[in-house]
């Protein structure tokens, strides 16, 4: 799988991206790249500059400088809302579904279906009927067993929750999924519900970006892995061919990876001329 | 360690020998029915409260059950039910409203002494009352919005800040002699022998329009995802903040048509109505199985939360007790409904 990837054009790319706040150098020219069909997990030690990172690619951050690309074609998300217009959405740790409400309107939250005719559009009267049908289809082709779709949320385990969730992102999301660490708030059952849950969204065609603490969780669904180290990619490496010891020394910087940018620091003087550079232009 | 192997040798002897273990698989299985059977006796529980205490005063008073009666709970009621109506919907969204009593009585001062004293058409003055309940709406909401504010302070100053401007604005003094239009809803007919007030038509059309709001549109939808979840809410792309803002204006023109409603029933523009309104309209809501904690209830459950504090009143004044008594009986009712709220969300 991983010599396949070499031919095929990436479906979500970024290309020397850059992020300062103040003095803070969050982001310092990273590359990425996810390719279709794919589980790319993404790791890295805390402060490493993943999860901003992932924001500018979720749309949550808009980066100094550097491209992000998807389907070869250049992107700019000025909010989560563009990113997910263009077809990106986001399942979050902390389980990011109204409790109170019923699985339909939490699979529609912000995106009711509404009623046929002026009823739905002068109305704004929303179709209970049309939604509980789709939210029932979309949970069978996750295989997620949920009877009744008209359940609230707070009555399900917290592995149906988050099953609720991707089964939400999966619905909506034209061209990938991001997952910010899913299964940080689950015991070990409900985890391995969530990782299954996970493959089978690949299997239905969309690429997922795992962001992730738990090694074991990575080395079992991944197909490859992202290694962020001080703001950077430092490696991407296949969980088949590599041993987690060898993923951690990279990750922790006790191995140094030969990837694109061999000299690490060499790189880091260079970014930092590069992202003062837009601020200059602007002051002209 | 032993003790607890002991109760249950003892448990099995009293159930006669082998019948012991299906009663214990029965109690496994019942756990998990409970949670809906649960949530159905608290949305009914209210109804059962409205009914006991009609069955109870039947008891007491033999006037009770007379139609004349029913007639006038429900004229006495319909002001605090409108007034609930609004208040419903900040609840909903986890704020609370302390402010409503006292912009009703500013907005039925705006609109009498305008029509009276400055002889502005009757129609536009009623029209300014509302806008004048809307726009101390659109305050509260925006200090909870654009500031952040606890919903309880921001509407504790509105409070104040209503009720003075009622008494500047209306030097203390009631406006009466009022244009026969703003006492029109204060009219009735008959239904069946019945005497019903048009004002309670009004308020009950207004129950019927947030019901299908609240349960039909996505706007009513998005009332409920904000006070459950606001962060879920923010996260799938929904407007909170405008949408928040939205629910305290709308809230407002309630209050508004609440004041045309008073000023109807009671012929005047008085500036003291309305300041315990607000205990009385966070009661009918609370009664009526609404959470405190945002996201969960009905607008029917108001309704029956006002018929409630209705019934009641009536009820006790029927049997002769005194008016403080009726108050302490108020507010044991909301610390009772409260009480069971919460019992119920913890076992749930």
């Amino acid at each position: 799988m991983s010599t396949t990837t070499e031919n095929r054009t990436p479906i979500l790319s970024a290309r020397g991206v850059h992020k300062r706040y103040g003095n803070v150098t969050a982001i310092d020219g990273a590359d990425f790249d996810l390719y279709p069909g794919e589980i790319l997990a993404v790791i890295g030690d805390n402060g490493a500059g993943k999860s901003s990172l992932i924001k500018v690619l979720s749309g949550a951050t808009i980066p100094d400088s550097g491209t992000v690309s998807l389907d070869g074609e250049e992107v700019r998300f000025k909010s989560p809302l563009e990113a997910r217009k263009a077809g990106i959405e986001t399942v979050y740790q902390d389980l990011a579904v109204a409790p109170a409400l019923d699985i339909a309107t939490n699979l529609f939250l912000g995106r009711e279906k509404r009623r046929a005719g002026p009823l739905g559009s002068v109305l704004r009267m929303i179709d209970h009927k049309g939604m509980k049908a789709e939210a029932d289809k979309q949970m069978k082709s996750l295989q997620i067993g949920i009877r009744s779709m008209s359940q609230a949320v707070e009555t399900l385990s917290g592995g149906q929750r988050q099953g609720v969730a991707v089964a939400r992102a999966a619905a909506w999301a034209r061209k990938l999924v991001i997952m910010d660490e899913p299964t940080a708030a689950l015991g070990v059952k409900e985890s391995a519900q969530v990782l299954e849950l996970i493959k089978r969204v690949r299997d239905n065609g969309l690429p997922v970006i795992l962001i992730s603490h738990n090694m074991p969780h990575v080395f079992e669904i991944a197909d490859r892995i992202h290694v962020h180290r001080l703001g950077k990619r430092v490696a991407v490496v296949d969980p088949k061919e590599t041993s987690m010891h060898d993923v951690v020394g990279i990750m922790t910087g006790a191995v140094v990876h030969d990837l694109e940018h061999p000299d690490e620091h060499d790189g880091a003087g260079g970014s930092r001329a590069a992202s003062a550079e837009p601020g200059a232009e602007q002051a002209e | 360690m032993t003790q607890p192997q002991t109760q249950t040798a003892a448990g099995g002897g009293t159930g006669s020998g082998g019948q012991s273990a299906p009663p214990a698989g029965e109690t496994g299985g019942g756990r998990t029915t409970p949670k809906v059977s649960g949530d159905r006796v608290a949305q009914l529980g209210p109804l059962i409260a409205l009914l006991l205490a009609c069955v109870f005063f039947t008891t007491q008073s033999e006037q009770f059950l007379e139609p004349g009666n029913f007639s006038l709970i429900i004229q006495q009621v319909m002001v605090i039910g409108t007034l609930a109506i609004g208040q419903t919907l900040i609840i909903l969204t986890a704020g609370i409203d302390l402010s409503c009593g006292t912009v009703m009585a500013l907005g039925s001062i705006v609109m009498t002494k305008l029509a009276v004293d400055s002889n502005v058409p009757p129609v536009i003055a009623i029209l300014l009352g509302i806008v004048t309940c809307a726009a101390i709406g659109f305050l509260n909401g925006g200090l909870v919005v654009g500031l952040s504010l606890p919903p309880f302070i921001v509407t504790l100053g509105t409070f104040s800040i209503a009720l003075a401007l009622t008494h500047i604005y209306s030097k203390d003094k009631t406006i009466s002699s009022l244009p026969s239009v703003m006492t029109k809803l204060g009219e009735t007919f008959k239904i069946g022998g019945t005497a019903v007030t048009y004002g309670s038509l009004v308020a009950l059309s207004l129950f019927a329009l947030t019901w299908f709001v609240l349960k039909q549109t996505t706007w009513g939808g998005r009332v409920y995802a904000l006070g459950d979840s606001p962060e879920a809410t923010r996260l799938m792309g929904i407007p909170v903040k405008r949408q928040l803002l939205m629910v305290y204006v709308v809230a407002g023109v309630i209050y508004g048509i609440a004041a045309l409603l008073l000023v109807a029933r009671t012929g005047v523009g008085d500036p003291n109505a309305g300041q315990t309104d607000n205990l009385d309209a966070i009661t009918a809501v609370v009664l009526g199985g609404t959470s405190l904690f945002g996201g969960r209830g009905t607008i029917i459950g108001t309704l029956i939360g006002a018929l409630i504090i209705g019934v009641v009143r009536n009820g006790l004044v029927l049997m002769g007790v005194a008016s403080i008594y009726q108050i302490l009986i108020t507010g044991i009712l909301v610390i009772v409904a409260v009480s069971v709220d919460q019992i119920a969300r913890k076992r749930g």
